[in-house]
């Protein structure tokens, strides 16, 4: 194996599993909080179309540089209204977590379809490097520069969700209420503000996350283009542990196994077909998830109140 | 004044029955505003999609052919959904009782008759149980959760079925097009109204809510199914084994979905091609929560359902909105059947808004 091609497929990997990494950070807070938000592909495709509609009208408008950063900025935007939707549900109203993050998911999928109906078609420009071109194009240098900014924005971000749940007052409130909900409230904190505030967290990441798609991956809008991916999120986190740090290393592992797909079709495996190559990474996501819950029952790490609705009594 | 939340010591009945109702005429409401506000003809669209199809007497048999599957799908999905088993790969079980259908009937070559059908039938049944016994096998032995299980198989179906239709049942005069060869006329299920495409699918999704019915009210299956739902712990001490509830969750919801493909297979599209996967596993969520968990809701909501896709048709080509647009009030309907939720289970009161403590009412 090349030099060359080495750093093209680290190039890929950091690149394809971006989305994953900042929809599941987004997902690790949420559920830190307590809550089971499954609608993160609603969220997702939210993103991806508030992202696409943001930058193409940012254009349209004349404010060319700055559209992509709008259109992250939108993408964000409406991921997190999605998540706000979720939480007036599961949160004001109390209701089933898993039955509502489904039709949230549902729900983007359908809205993000038809709002996308006017973009059909439209290409914008990628939303790639935006370091000096001698140092994306250098083959050793653009391992450090070649990427979007979206890119070292989610890696900012890991570093970031690990300190504030760690190390922050607002973390460990987060965490308190996420792992024993009646206690937090009883010594006057509101589980209620604190869950919605990590909802549209997530909504936002996920929502960028969505962004990257349609402005980095492929610079246009598809229908149902995130693919599952977002339910590729929900696995990364649990198999993180719940912990910021190892949800980097797996996102990085389902990269891999999402670059072996693109590669695979590029080289045209006779051996193997290309089908067996996409389902890939979802086998894997089963197979790891059951390795990792035989090694720590993983109810043991997930937040005590994950899922459950918050019932104070009056 | 402020809203308080009263717990009901039973379940209202009255509210179960009103909810889903309420649910429906909500979404209509809330889609007439939303559709003029993007600049549809809002009045006109909800009209198309939720009307058009029971008031022209041509689209019943679209309707009754679309409500089939979601029926039968949803019947087995309340199962789990009333014990929290939570199967929402019932899209990639329907593909793979499709598939399994699919290869009776190649095997099968130019034989027909029952036999052939009745194997059909019973190959989708397996197959779908099947593809739901390894997320309940993961589930039971190891812990893995289910939800995401469940729904990766669902992707991992799409490719299998991408492959086969694709590769080795390609049907070999099909001009290279990926797609199985259609079902010769005796393997196919027969139409119950000569003239109609309305085949024996159909009186089977009428008939099984009530076979379920009885099942659940009259049997002690049914009443675990209750129990550890509503439950859990309650259920233990009971001796109810929450390992053999997943199970039966997981089997009757994939012998179920399984069936719906076998059916749809059979009895509707005669080959399988890359666009067989329609989405019903998902929907049939929506159905199982709009039918209040219960069969005979199931039947309903499984036709209330079926109007919109039917009537998503219709609005693509009267107000020019995408198909996918249906897929906006199936969520509608979803998040207000859960909101309303509350009204089944706590009644609702103004009280003034005092700092003070409540005081229990009188008499409770």
């Amino acid at each position: 194996m090349s030099m060359d091609f080495i750093i093209a497929a680290i190039i890929t990997v950091v690149g394809i599993s971006t989305p994953i990494l900042l929809a599941g950070l987004g997902e690790l807070v949420v559920e830190k909080s307590g809550v089971l938000n499954l609608g993160v592909e609603g969220m997702m495709l939210l993103g991806a179309i508030g992202g696409f509609g943001g930058s193409v009208m940012a254009s349209m408008y004349g404010l060319g540089p700055l559209a992509p950063w709008i259109g992250v900025l939108t993408g964000a935007l409406a991921g997190m209204l999605g998540a706000l939707l979720f939480g007036f549900f599961a949160l004001t109203l109390n209701s089933n977590q898993v039955a509502t993050g489904l039709a949230l998911t549902i729900f983007g999928t359908g809205l993000s379809s038809l709002i996308g109906v006017s973009f059909v078609g439209r290409i914008i420009p990628q939303f790639g490097s935006i370091f000096p071109p001698e140092l994306a194009r250098d083959p050793i240098l653009k391992l450090f520069f070649g990427y979007s900014p979206i890119v070292y924005f989610a890696l900012v971000m890991v570093f970031a969700v690990g300190w504030f749940l760690r190390s922050t007052r607002a973390g460990l409130i987060l965490r308190a209420v996420g792992e024993n909900d009646l206690s937090a409230h009883s010594i006057g904190y509101s589980v209620v503000r604190v869950r919605y505030a990590a909802v549209a967290f997530g909504g936002a990441m996920a929502g960028i996350g969505g962004a990257y798609f349609s402005m980095v991956i492929t610079p246009m809008w598809a229908e149902r283009m995130t693919a599952g991916r977002g339910w590729i999120a929900l696995a990364l986190v649990v198999f993180a542990g719940w912990r910021a740090g190892r949800l980097l290393a797996g996102a990085y592992f389902f990269g891999v196994l999402m670059a072996l797909e693109l590669y695979a079709k590029a080289a045209g495996f006779s051996i193997l077909p290309s089908q067996f190559w996409a389902a890939m990474p979802y086998l894997m996501t089963v197979v790891v998830l059951t390795l990792i819950s035989m090694r720590d029952r993983v109810g043991l790490n997930a937040p005590a109140c994950l899922g459950k609705p918050f019932l104070p009594a009056t | 004044m402020r809203l308080k939340l009263e717990k009901r010591q039973q379940p209202s009945k009255l509210m179960q029955v009103v909810t889903p109702i309420a649910s429906v005429l909500l979404t209509m409401l809330v889609g007439v505003v939303v559709f003029d506000l993007i600049g549809i003809d809002g009045q006109r669209a909800v009209v198309d999609i939720f009307l058009t199809p029971l008031l022209a007497s041509y689209k019943w048999q679209d309707v009754a052919v679309k409500a089939a599957p979601l029926v039968i799908i949803a019947l087995g999905l309340s199962i789990g959904n009333r014990a929290n088993v939570w199967n929402i790969g019932a899209e990639g079980q329907y593909i793979i009782g499709a598939l399994c259908a699919a290869g009776i009937g190649i095997a099968a070559g130019t034989a027909g008759g029952p036999i052939v059908i009745v194997s059909m039938i019973l190959a989708g049944i397996v197959g779908g149980s099947a593809w739901a016994a390894v997320p309940a096998a993961l589930k039971t032995r190891f812990g893995v959760n289910e939800i995401l299980s469940s729904l990766m198989l669902t992707y991992v179906a799409l490719q299998v079925l991408s492959y086969l239709v694709g590769g080795p049942w390609k049907d070999p005069n099909g001009r290279n097009f990926p797609a199985t060869a259609p079902l010769l006329p005796d393997q196919t299920l027969p139409i119950l109204f000569p003239g109609t495409t309305i085949h024996l699918g159909v009186a089977i999704a009428l008939v099984l809510p009530f076979v379920f019915w009885l099942l659940m009210s009259r049997s002690v299956f049914g009443y675990q199914i209750r129990v550890v739902g509503a439950a859990p712990n309650a259920a233990r001490h009971g001796g109810f084994d929450g390992n053999e509830t997943v199970w039966l969750a997981m089997l009757i919801g994939g012998g179920m979905a399984g069936l719906a493909g076998a059916l749809e297979f059979a009895g509707a599209l005669k080959a399988i091609n890359l666009g067989f996967p329609s989405g019903y596993g998902f929907t049939a969520i929506i159905v199982s929560f709009l039918g209040r968990l219960h069969p005979i809701g199931c039947l309903i909501a499984g036709i209330v359902l079926a109007v919109t896709y039917v009537g998503g048709q219709v609005a693509q080509t009267t107000v020019h909105i995408p198909n996918s647009t249906a897929g906006i009030f199936q969520a509608m309907m979803l998040f207000f059947i859960l909101a309303s939720d509350i009204l089944v289970r706590y009644r609702v009161r103004l009280v003034p808004s005092t700092k003070a403590a409540p005081q229990p009412a009188a008499g409770e």
